[in-house]
């Protein structure tokens, strides 16, 4: 078994994009729902964490610009460690993350363990 | 703990006499004094006969002696309490595996015998008895004493102790033995401990009131959960007028004082499931709320049963067919309570595949309640298919 990060990444810049509180409060239940899923299969190895849409960037030359890294215009909202055999089995378990229905998605990369 | 056995044969013997000079003269006036004063003498007599006490100290006993026998000893319920609360702490060290810590509380703190042990844990006699005789020697030889542990240290030993009593009592409330007396003992054992630790201050934590809680509310159903002939009676046919509902209001009590701090441990989650359980009726939000904790349980731990039990809730919050889904991806299938509730799931959605699981479930059941159980089922989904 190997270790695989998913990086959860949705748009943080368009205004309408952003999900109301009430829109987030119903975006729980599938989130530990899906969690929970992992879990029962023993494939999560770390519940990870929800990052705030806050947040700086150092750049060289000592520059720091407000706001989260932004590329094109998604950025980093959580991530957890997930236990698969394979890559293409860590995608097969990133199918069901509730992410994809609000027009997000997951980035998978194996962890490189340390020696 | 080096005289740990020389301790226990006094209490034999300090009890034998009793019993044959009560039943002559009848009862003494102070029990429990009587019988601290008659081994408190015997165990003097036996250091004064040891050797090595002779030879090293026995000139300054000789000098001390009448204030020794003048020592009042302490019988303040306090005072019992803590010298138990040491002794817990002394067992339940981590430099012996867990079985040996359970084992050592039934015998010295519970006054278990090692046939009942052996009986409680379904072995025999001499692997019981050289599992305690190894424990104990092992407990002196790396010098453990018999005393609370530093305010730094106690939390972490705290959880070693908690970890004993759970499942000293998942041992009296899970256990196959068909004993259900000795079973009820292991259980109430467990919980007279568990409330030791809640009643001293240093060792009243949320997590031992989270214990303490989940043995509450499990055990208000221990009278509901077994017929008259030992055989297992499931939840949801059990008569919920049988549920002791004083245990459950100790429960809810403990529950609550288990709610400080910024930890959740196992225990508070599943003394929160159990609690949900306590309601009989099933509603959307009780068995919504119950799959969320079952979620974050998984999460502390995984554990092939939590994720079993997770799957049935995902079956009463979100359907049958989500849970089936689910079910099948758990990777369980050598596992009898897998296929148990797979039959359960497909009843009504497909009931030859119910009884396909049910009948795998038997072959790797392995005792007879569960075998019961399962042909029951099996019978009355045939009963339902042939009408």
């Amino acid at each position: 078994m190997k270790e695989f990060l998913l990086v959860f990444r949705r748009d943080a810049v368009t205004r309408e994009a952003a999900p109301s509180p009430e829109q987030m409060q119903a975006m729980m239940k599938p989130w530990q729902d899906w969690m929970g899923s992992l879990a029962a299969q023993n494939k999560l190895v770390n519940s990870g964490n929800r990052l705030s849409s806050e947040g700086k960037v150092v750049k060289p030359g000592k520059v720091v610009t407000d706001g989260p890294y932004v590329e094109t215009k998604e950025a980093i909202g959580g991530y957890i460690i997930i236990r698969a055999e394979s890559m293409e089995e860590a995608a097969e378990l990133s199918k069901d993350c509730p992410i994809l229905q609000i027009g997000g998605n997951v980035e998978v990369r194996a962890l490189v363990p340390m020696d | 703990m080096e005289h740990l056995e020389m301790a226990e044969d006094i209490v034999s013997d300090t009890f034998l006499l009793a019993s044959e000079t009560w039943g002559l003269k009848g009862l003494p006036k102070n029990p429990t004094a009587w019988l601290y004063t008659v081994s408190k003498n015997k165990a003097l007599d036996f250091l004064k006969h040891n050797k090595i006490f002779t030879e090293k100290i026995s000139f300054e006993i000789k000098q001390t002696q009448s204030i020794v026998n003048e020592t009042e000893i302490d019988l303040s319920n306090k005072n019992i309490n803590d010298s138990q609360l040491q002794m817990m702490f002394a067992i339940c060290h981590p430099c012996i595996p867990t079985e040996s810590q359970i084992g050592l509380s039934l015998n010295i703190l519970c006054g278990f015998g090692v046939e009942e042990i052996a009986d409680a844990f379904l072995s025999n006699k001499e692997t019981i008895y050289k599992r305690l005789t190894r424990a104990k020697e092992k407990l002196r030889e790396e010098k453990i004493k018999i005393e609370l542990p530093g305010q730094s240290e106690i939390n972490k030993r705290l959880e070693t102790v908690l970890t004993t009593l759970y499942l000293l009592f998942s041992e009296g409330y899970y256990s196959t033995s068909q004993n259900t007396t000795l079973r009820k003992d292991l259980c109430v054992e467990a919980m007279r401990l568990n409330l030791m630790l809640v009643e001293n201050e240093q060792t009243n934590t949320p997590f031992a009131n989270a214990l303490l809680s989940l043995m509450c509310f499990h055990s208000s159903r221990f009278e509901a959960r077994t017929n008259q002939n030992g055989e297992i009676i499931l939840y949801e046919d059990q008569d919920e007028l049988l549920w002791n509902k004083e245990l459950i209001e100790k429960g809810e009590h403990y529950l609550n004082a288990a709610s400080f701090g910024n930890k959740l441990s196992n225990y508070h989650l599943e003394a929160a499931i159990a609690y949900w359980h306590t309601n009989k009726a099933d509603t959307k939000d009780k068995w919504e709320n119950i799959l969320q904790l079952y979620n974050k349980l998984l999460q502390l731990e995984y554990s092939p049963i939590v994720a079993l039990n997770r799957t049935y809730a995902l079956s009463k919050a979100n359907g049958k067919q989500e849970a089936i889904t689910e079910a099948e991806k758990l990777n369980l299938s050598g596992n009898h309570l897998y296929h148990s509730l797979l039959g359960s799931l497909y009843k009504d959605i497909n009931n030859t595949k119910a009884i396909h699981h049910l009948q795998i479930a038997l072959t790797l059941a392995k005792t007879i309640p569960d075998k019961n159980i399962l042909l029951k089922k099996i019978q009355h989904l045939e009963q339902i298919k042939n009408n």
